[in-house]
């Protein structure tokens, strides 16, 4: 596009860096070091349309799987065998990434999985999802944000803020607690003194576009490799691989910052496979294969601090068990929750398996849940920051108190 | 955190008018309103056409209806593959000198200009981005010349409403302009029912939502071909079209509308089923059988089944509240008043569904002249308040306007998903947009060339509502330049 051939101007950025900000943690002293030497980090990765988890996280081993699945299902055998996970579940063969990760103990699987939501609305499934209320129509903070805001004062953690990745903040780390928003994609930069001065008119008339403003600039900035003196450039939007690539790379290096938040939120869109969604190849798996680079930039980008990092990577709901008319699947309900990371104790897949006979499908149409993604959520928050039972069940998610956290995610 | 003082007091009339239901104040436009704003507004819905963008029309040179619109695109697709293929054969003779009269009589392109390139040469630009540059051109060319912007708002406000996105599949990146004038235009003050069939009539909405792919399991093609249902179109239909989500349907009131809207299909290039590239009822596709809708049965009778339960269900009570809502969080605010919800509902429902009375409805409602211009303007409207501020851009070349929408997050008829763009002030004034609205700003007060006084400017534009720090920061700026970009960044510029 014709906005983005021209070389930013660093010092706008330099200004910024000395210029009066109203958000304190880029300007903070480094922290010490919890006396355990961890510096836990969790990245949520939102899937957006429903990810079909049957063909993300084959049963190879279940005998109805082949049929229900028909074309799509992925199998052993063939030239696009799935990669085997544990002689019943076989990984799409679209992330050798989170294969080899599975292999080193830093990747899990959490399968049959479902939110509290049961009907079949993306936007309402969506809303569900990140909010972390028990129902659809709560909009204005996410369950990720509350647990920053849940965090003792003075923590760390909650002083360093989220990250939320993309040109529009994802509702899972919306709400109260400080977000730094960022997008890989940049444009020529306005004169030094323009910032400031349209800072400086929304102080006084319009705080809420000054907040917004400020944390854009500051993102921007620590976006920018400053060795390097550039700036990245869009390879593609986020439901495309080299977009979603891009993001991580970027994400990553704000988040691996001794100053940089220590919880992000990621969203790609483009899950939604109705019609020749692909099994081993094609559709589903290209998006798949976008997710593989996810994972492999967070590995390479957090250098050392990977060790300390949780990523999870969570969807709607699952889709229908049996192929549609059109080689695609319908919304349906149990999916897989995906784990990876240095922090992650992996090499498992984890799930009461419901089965795939007519009679074990929910509504005789869907993967029947029998896991909740909140316990999975809860159990991580719990293990890596050390929310309670008690604020999880209330504050994060509210009305979930039934859900107990899913401990021992974390090693 | 305080709250900006024009929140205390009633906004300006002018203001309301060009920003809460218009496009921006151009140069000279203020006067226009002739201290009767809400009169102004009334008037243009009474203008005939007004909505309307026609073929004839020489200042929108370039644009195809969209059946020759998909043509064009099937035809080049076409040839593409025929070279693909002939290219993998290099030792075929025969398969590199296809003479061209051997394609299909049946999709010759209607306009010379999109005719496939010469074999030898690869097809660039591609048939669709040259259709979708021009449609593009040509909406934004139709914002900026209109007076108070009001009607080209409501297009854009249902063409919202029923999204199809250029992503989902080439055809529709060749036609989603077309669709726009064929499906949405002719309707926006019409009859809610007539915009509703011609939306999913329109292969474009056909093909986003996966419809003509859909088959009857108990038809011929479907016994034939074991292919089957995809419920998509009708799903989206009752949750996002009309009725709305958690209006009381259930999923096998889903999976029965999928049924019925079997066949609802469009004519491939083969010309077998009709007219390439129109829409056609495939009776071979279509579920037989009486099917329940809601309760009621629908007997079994072809395409008309379908007719007979969307004319239902565009007249149904949610629905009415459903556009209600949607049109008064539009217009009004984030959370708009239940009295105008309600207001609105009742309209739409004592009128069946008479949009332009919906809209002189709206401009009637007390409350959308005293709630305060909080909501953030969209991208779109946003790019085209500072064309009609700072002049068009680059001659008859779109691609500016474009990458500044692909950057704010709201590409041109690319939504994220069938639910359209959002529509609250939070989803537009995230950090990142914020940030980009300013990089924008500077680069559209830097390209504006003899822009003039900029504080003048602002009383052309904005008049006496601009705020005392407003003024200030514009008359302190150190280049007329950075003068406007503050003019263009200023909350009386972004809120509406």
């Amino acid at each position: 596009m014709s906005l983005l051939c021209e070389t930013p101007d660093p010092s706008r950025r330099a200004i910024l860096m000395t210029g009066g900000a109203l958000f304190a943690w880029a300007y903070m002293p480094r922290f010490a070091r919890a006396a355990d030497n961890r510096d836990p980090r969790l990245i949520v990765i939102v899937l957006r349309g429903a990810l079909d988890g049957l063909s993300a996280v084959g049963p190879v081993g279940d005998p109805d799987y082949a049929g229900l699945h028909g074309d799509i299902a992925l199998s052993l055998a063939g030239p696009h065998a799935a990669l085997p996970l544990d002689g019943f579940f076989a990984l799409n063969p679209a992330m050798p990434v989170f294969a080899r990760l599975y292999g080193n103990n830093q990747a899990a699987v959490v399968h049959a999985a479902a939110t509290g939501y049961r009907e079949r609305s993306h936007f309402d499934g969506q809303d569900v999802l990140e909010s972390g209320f028990a129902g659809p129509g709560h909009v204005t903070t996410g369950w990720l944000n509350r647990a920053l805001e849940s965090l003792p004062a003075g923590d760390r953690v909650a002083t360093l803020g989220g990250l939320a990745v993309g040109p529009s903040t994802p509702l899972v780390i919306r709400g109260a607690a400080p977000v730094l928003g960022w997008a890989p994609l940049s444009l020529p930069t306005p004169g030094d003194g323009l910032a400031a001065r349209v800072l400086d008119l929304y102080q006084h008339r319009d705080p809420v576009l000054a907040v917004a403003l400020q944390k854009g600039l500051d993102a921007d900035r620590m976006a920018v490799d400053d060795k390097m003196g550039k700036t990245m450039k869009p390879k593609g939007g986020l439901d495309s691989a080299a977009g979603m690539r891009q993001a991580a790379q970027g994400a990553a290096r704000l988040i691996a910052a001794d100053d940089g938040p220590r919880v992000a939120a990621l969203a790609f869109d483009g899950w939604d496979t109705h019609v020749n969604e692909g099994g081993a190849t094609g559709r589903l798996a290209t998006l798949l294969g976008g997710l593989y680079g996810v994972f492999e930039e967070f590995e390479k980008g957090l250098g050392e601090r990977w060790k300390d990092t949780a990523i999870v990577t969570i969807t709607e709901f699952g889709r229908t068990a049996q192929v549609n008319g059109t080689v695609g699947t319908d919304h349906g309900t149990g999916t897989v929750v995906l784990l990876a990371g240095g922090a992650i104790k992996g090499g498992r897949v984890i799930a009461d398996w419901p089965g795939l006979k007519p009679a074990q499908l929910y509504e005789q149409r869907d993967l029947a849940p029998t896991s909740d993604v909140r316990a999975v959520l809860k159990g991580l928050l719990a293990d890596q920051f050390g929310l309670s039972a008690a604020v999880l069940g209330d504050k994060v998610f509210p009305d979930s108190a039934a859900v107990k956290p899913m401990r021992g995610l974390v090693a | 955190m305080t709250v900006p003082a024009s929140n205390s007091l009633p906004p300006d009339p002018v203001l309301v008018a060009f920003n809460r239901f218009g496009l921006g104040a151009r140069p000279g436009d203020r006067e226009m309103l002739a201290g009767d704003p809400r009169g102004y507004l009334r008037a243009e819905l009474r203008q005939a056409d007004i909505a309307m963008i026609s073929l004839d029309d020489p200042a929108y040179a370039g644009l195809l209806g969209s059946t020759p619109a998909i043509q064009a695109s099937m035809a080049a697709n076409f040839q593409l593959q025929r070279e693909r293929t002939a290219a993998a054969q290099p030792a075929t003779a025969s398969a590199q000198a296809v003479p061209a009269q051997a394609l299909p009589a049946q999709i010759t392109p209607a306009h010379p200009a999109l005719a496939p390139a010469p074999t030898d040469k690869p097809v660039v630009p591609q048939v669709e981005a040259t259709l979708f540059r021009a449609e593009a051109q040509a909406r934004f060319d139709k914002a900026v010349r209109a007076k108070a912007g009001f009607v080209e708002r409501l297009v854009c406000f249902w063409s919202n409403h029923f999204c199809v996105s250029v992503a989902k599949d080439i055809l529709i990146e060749a036609s989603a302009g077309a669709f726009e004038r064929e499906a949405i235009r002719p309707f926006v003050l019409g009859r809610f029912a007539d915009m509703l069939l011609a939306v999913e009539h329109h292969p474009a909405m056909l093909l986003n939502l996966d419809n003509q792919q859909s088959v009857g399991p108990d038809s011929r093609a479907g016994s034939n071909r074991k292919r089957g249902l995809n419920e998509n179109l009708a799903r989206e239909i009752l949750e996002l079209h009309t009725l709305g989500v958690g209006s009381g349907y259930s999923q096998a009131d889903v999976t029965s509308f999928a049924r019925i809207l079997t066949g609802w299909t469009m004519a491939g290039r083969d010309g077998r089923l009709g007219e390439p590239g129109n829409f056609v009822f495939n009776a071979n596709a279509h579920e037989p059988g009486d099917a329940v809708l809601l309760g009621k049965t629908y007997p079994a009778g072809g395409m008309g089944q379908a007719e007979a339960a969307l004319n239902d269900i565009a007249r149904h009570p949610a629905t009415a509240l459903h556009i209600a809502t949607k049109l008064a969080r539009h217009f009004i605010a984030d959370t708009p008043p239940p009295s105008a919800i309600a207001r609105l509902a009742k309209v739409f429902a004592k009128t069946d569904g008479n949009l332009r009375a919906l809209a002189a409805a709206l401009i009637a409602i007390p409350e959308a002249w005293s709630t305060p211009l909080a909501k953030m303007r969209s991208p779109f409207d946003y790019v085209v308040a500072i064309r009609r501020a700072t002049g068009p851009g680059p001659a008859k070349d779109p691609g500016q306007s474009l990458g500044w929408l692909n950057a704010l997050g709201e590409p041109l008829w690319q939504p994220p998903g069938p639910n359209g763009f959002p529509d609250g002030a939070d989803g537009w004034a995230s950090a990142e947009g914020m940030k980009i609205r300013l990089d924008i700003a500077w680069q559209a007060a830097r390209q504006a060339g003899d822009i003039g006084n900029p504080n003048d400017m602002l009383d052309v534009l904005i008049g006496p509502a601009a705020s005392p720090e407003t003024r200030q920061a514009i008359a302190r700026a150190e280049s007329k330049q950075q003068g406007l970009a503050l003019l263009l960044m200023a909350p009386e510029f972004q809120r509406r």
